[in-house]
């Protein structure tokens, strides 16, 4: 298709671009910032809504193939749409914006969303270089929004440091592949290594680099070690978005890249993923334990987390997929509502010590419980939507045989409750120092509910999103 | 909507009426908990009148699609091994909801959970879907650790989260054998119905399997060397939740066995049943010695349980008509009995603020309702013939001496054992001379007599007309052993 016939299937990211223009121009004419706020919530829904009601039957190569509308992108693209609702919301939420600054965090914001679903529907390695580089980019300007900050400054720095190397590993990786085979195209790369027949060891080096700067992108091991500084340091609002937006859509890239265009080496990168699960999981979960803050408890689990969706990615099975998409949704919900609570706390002290949360439940009971019902979605716990998430990956495992990581992920469970734990019997079990209700929130209490509705629903109807899920599947 | 559906869900309705009762009123909270409980009693006794016990399936059943595209199914049913769970269950809740009215702090929070975790225990002993089955186990999870962590003793908090790791990371494990059995099985199912009919898996398969559930059974039970988590929970644990631990949870894990374990993987459950009896007969030593030692009233009783709970699994080990009807037996009777001495504690700890067995003495006389009552359940729990401890127990041995003579003769210890830490604990609370300090010790009152008196009338009713029971379950766990076809000898 090309460009001009392509744009009016793009209405949505137009949206989104327009939006982020017209909070920056009106942003320079108004003092109080807050309502840009809205307005990007406003634009940010609305394309929402625009694309939903016209989600296309069949599959759209648009501008000339390198962006692609297929089930697999719409479900991701909602996905992001979600995700970054929900982050205006709680940045709206968030007390320490620099109030100059207000009106350009929300046009980033609707910027990196455009940015997002991009990713979702890349279908080229030129395309999706520079949709990861455009939300990298973006995220390191965000990491560092608290400009006064030191902590912020360091994350930033940190972060275009790491992406940096990463980022150039990965286009090396995708030379190498082009080199190999010719095409930048995702189906051109497996047709070509499906007849090609076996292009030995260079192949596997391009498919290694290449895998480098996905693990980066969703934080796995042994390249995560970015992830808890920028997570500590960025702006909660931020860290939050971080811990979900830039992951899930690594996660949408990631497969797309494995299953299409490298289905032919299935059998190498499972086995690397099985271990890169295995480590991720295990690290994350045991630096997590000892935290005290509960942005880097968040920053750990998160990883964790990652370390559970690649459990899907290394059973390569239609289970495991299903699992992968949906633990990625409810894992966005999830965490986004965890941060939610940790922005209401800091709000009030200031800080993000656990044990600012203590007696919560007396204090707040509504943000106590939700924290608390995020938390054990987290820890997978049933009736919550985070449990039948890891249901399917566990059961995508166990169905490929792989007991070993099974009976490893099983007990990194076990331990991952524990810390998880650790802030609920803060907030329950402990007295508060002072016994006053927190400040209220409105748009943090409509991101809460919104998370809270939807792990209680997904937790004991997950039937919907797996279906949706297993019709987003096109590998 | 069903009755089974009815008795589960009942307790969220009136946990959602006590979420919306401001937490001042703490009457009515408590009015709300009461009558819910009360009516799920009700309905468990219809439950068990209109139960037929001559048949061998399950009755009752529900089945509706919930997940279709893994085929999990909101699937209910109960048999002759379920009713009598489920029925206490019923009972006990309403009971320990009684005793629970001498809780002041947080009361809305507390009976809010009190009502989610009956609908995990009733779940949990109706639901014939694996997935289900999980979930409900899983429930029952998280108000326990609130209701330890918040309501407990000094040490609640590691209490609280020693139980919920340890019970935890056995079901995770637990969960990894229902998705291999899922896997295994063609087409792949969670119906437990389906799947214990077909006895097709592999031995190997089979073994690995049992493991996996083994483990989180054991722990539940809890099985030594997995019990020492037990002691912990149950000490700090409030009154009415160390009576539920007691009387329903442990039982959930030995209801496993009944329901999944042994059914669905009967080679293994062959293969392991040496190994098991091994376990119970260490437990039953184990737990009786150990009892012995104790000073603190309440764990002794707790380590009373890691012994009597090793009667059920010596039932379980042997595969006979003996050795199941006993086991069976033995949970519904442990349910009753251990539930009531563990009322008869918390009425004493409530009374002088302490469980140190040294410290009490003579209150026979200053209390004598009390102390009749401490001796017909301490009676009972040692197995005193015309009570019902001794049936559950002398089964146990009946079918283990055929089988396992070693077992049975090493088992007749534990009886013993029972007898001196419980007649020595009798004679520390209730003989001797009156320790001044309560010379003003208040009789039990009404509300405390209620509910023990029920608990008390089954134990002398099952005591002399054992029949009735045992008729009730009889031809399903015959059934169970049938089709498992006996120790290979």
């Amino acid at each position: 298709m090309t460009a001009v016939q392509s744009l009016s299937h793009f209405i949505p990211e137009s949206v989104l671009i327009a939006t982020g223009f017209l909070v920056l121009i009106l942003d320079l004419f108004s003092k109080p910032k807050r309502w840009l706020g809205w307005l990007t919530l406003a634009g940010t829904l609305g394309a929402l809504g625009w694309a939903v009601a016209t989600i296309p039957g069949e599959t759209l190569p648009l501008f000339y193939g390198y962006f692609t509308i297929d089930p697999f992108s719409i479900f991701f693209r909602i996905i992001a749409f979600g995700i970054i609702t929900i982050t205006i919301l709680i940045s709206l939420a968030h007390k320490q914006t620099p109030p100059r600054q207000e009106g350009e965090l929300y046009a980033l914001l609707a910027f990196i969303g455009t940015g997002l679903m991009m990713l979702a529907a890349s279908t080229n390695l030129l395309m999706i270089f520079i949709s990861i580089e455009f939300v990298s980019l973006t995220s390191y300007i965000l990491a560092g929004f608290e400009k006064h900050e030191g902590a912020s400054n360091e994350a930033s720095l940190k972060y275009l440091l790491f992406g940096s190397v990463a980022s150039a590993t990965m286009l090396y990786g995708m030379s190498l592949l082009f080199g190999l085979t010719g095409t930048i195209e995702l189906n051109g790369i497996r047709n070509a290594l499906a007849t090609g027949g076996n292009a030995g060891p260079i192949l596997l080096i391009a498919m290694s680099l290449l895998l480098v700067g996905f693990s980066f992108k969703v934080s796995a091991a042994p390249f995560h070690m970015w992830a808890p500084d920028v997570y500590t340091g960025a702006p909660t609002p931020i860290a939050g978005f971080l811990t979900v937006g830039p992951k899930a859509l690594g996660f949408a890239v990631l497969l797309r890249v494995l299953f299409t265009a490298l289905p032919a080496l299935q059998n190498e990168w499972s086995t690397i993923f099985a271990v890169l699960s295995a480590l991720t999981m295990t690290i994350g979960n045991i630096a997590a334990v000892s935290q005290t803050n509960i942005k880097r408890l968040l920053a750990y689990s998160s990883i964790a987390q990652a370390g559970y969706i690649l459990m899907g990615v290394a059973a390569a099975s239609t289970i495991g997929l299903e699992g992968i998409l949906f633990y990625v949704a409810v894992y966005a919900l999830t965490n986004l509502g965890a941060f939610t609570v940790v922005i209401v706390v800091s709000n009030q002290f200031k800080n993000e010590e656990i044990r600012s949360f203590a007696g919560l439940a007396k204090r707040s009971p509504f943000f106590a419980a939700s924290l608390a019902v995020c938390f054990i979605s987290l820890a997978g716990i049933p009736p919550l939507a985070g449990y039948f998430g890891k249901v399917l990956v566990f059961a995508g495992v166990i169905e490929q045989k792989l007991i070993t990581l099974a009976v490893i992920a099983a007990v990194n469970s076990a331990v991952a409750a524990f810390y998880y734990f650790k802030v609920v019997k803060e907030m329950y079990l402990s007295e508060p120092a002072d016994p006053a209700p927190l400040q209220k929130s409105f748009p943090a209490t409509l991101a809460i509910v919104i998370a809270f509705l939807a792990i209680a629903v997904l937790g004991i109807f997950p039937a919907p999103l797996l279906h949706w899920a297993s019709h987003s599947l096109i590998f | 909507m069903s009755i089974l559906s009815l008795i589960i869900f009942l307790p969220i309705v009136g946990m959602i009426g006590i979420l919306l009762t401001p937490k001042t009123e703490a009457q009515s909270i408590r009015r709300i908990a009461t009558s819910v409980s009360a009516l799920v009693f009700l309905l468990c006794t219809i439950l068990l009148l209109r139960f037929d016990a001559s048949q061998t399936g399950m009755q009752f059943v529900e089945k509706i699609a919930w997940i279709p595209q893994i085929s999990v199914f909101y699937h209910l049913g109960i048999d002759g091994i379920s009713i009598p769970m489920v029925f206490i269950t019923g009972l006990l809740s309403l009971l320990a909801c009684v005793a629970s009215y001498g809780i002041k702090e947080r009361v809305k929070e507390y009976f809010a959970l009190y009502l989610l975790l009956e609908v995990g225990m009733l779940g949990t002993f109706c639901a014939l879907d694996l997935f289900l089955f999980y979930v409900f186990w899983e429930v029952v999870l998280v108000p326990m650790y609130f209701l330890i962590g918040i309501w407990g003793g000094p040490r609640k908090e590691y209490a609280a989260i020693k139980f919920f790791l340890y019970t935890l990371a056995g079901s995770i494990f637990m969960l990894l054998g229902i998705l291999a059995l899922y896997f295994a099985s063609t087409p792949h199912t969670f119906d437990i119905t389906v799947l214990s009919a077909n006895h097709a898996f592999a031995p190997g398969f089979q073994k690995l399997v049992f493991l996996a559930l083994f483990l989180g059974f054991a722990i539940k039970v809890p099985i030594w060397p997995f019990h020492t988590w037990l002691p912990d929970a149950h000490v700090e644990a409030p009154t009415p939740i160390s009576v539920l631990l007691a009387g329903i949870l442990l039982k959930m894990g030995t209801y496993g066995f009944f329901r999944i374990s042994y059914p669905i993987l009967p080679d293994a459950a062959r293969w392991f049943g040496i190994y098991m009896a091994i376990l119970a007969v260490i437990g039953i030593v184990y737990g009786g010695f150990v009892s012995l030692a104790q000073t603190d009233f309440k764990k002794m009783i707790a380590y009373s349980s890691v012994s009597h709970m090793g009667f059920v699994l010596l039932g379980l080990a042997v595969f006979n008509y003996s050795g199941f009807d006993g086991a069976l037996l033995q949970m519904f009777n442990h349910g009753t009995i251990t539930g009531g001495l563990f009322l008869l504690v918390g009425m004493l700890y409530d009374r002088t603020h302490t469980r140190d067995l040294a410290n009490f003495g003579g209150l026979g006389a200053k209390i004598p309702i009390y102390a009749g009552m401490l001796m017909i359940f301490s009676l009972a729990s040692l197995g005193l013939p015309g009570l019902s401890g001794f049936v559950g127990e002398f089964l146990t041995l009946l079918g283990s001496f055929t089988v396992y003579r070693w077992a049975a003769m090493l088992s007749c210890l534990g009886i013993v054992l029972a007898a001196c830490y419980l007649l020595w604990t009798v004679q520390r609370v209730l003989l001797g001379p009156l320790n001044i300090q309560w010379k003003s010790i208040t009789e039990i009152n009404r509300r405390e007599l209620f509910t023990l008196i029920p608990l008390l009338v089954i134990i002398v009713f099952v005591g002399i007309f054992p029949q009735v029971i045992l008729n009730l379950f009889g031809p399903a766990t015959h059934a169970l052993a049938d089709s498992l076809g006996g120790l290979p000898q």
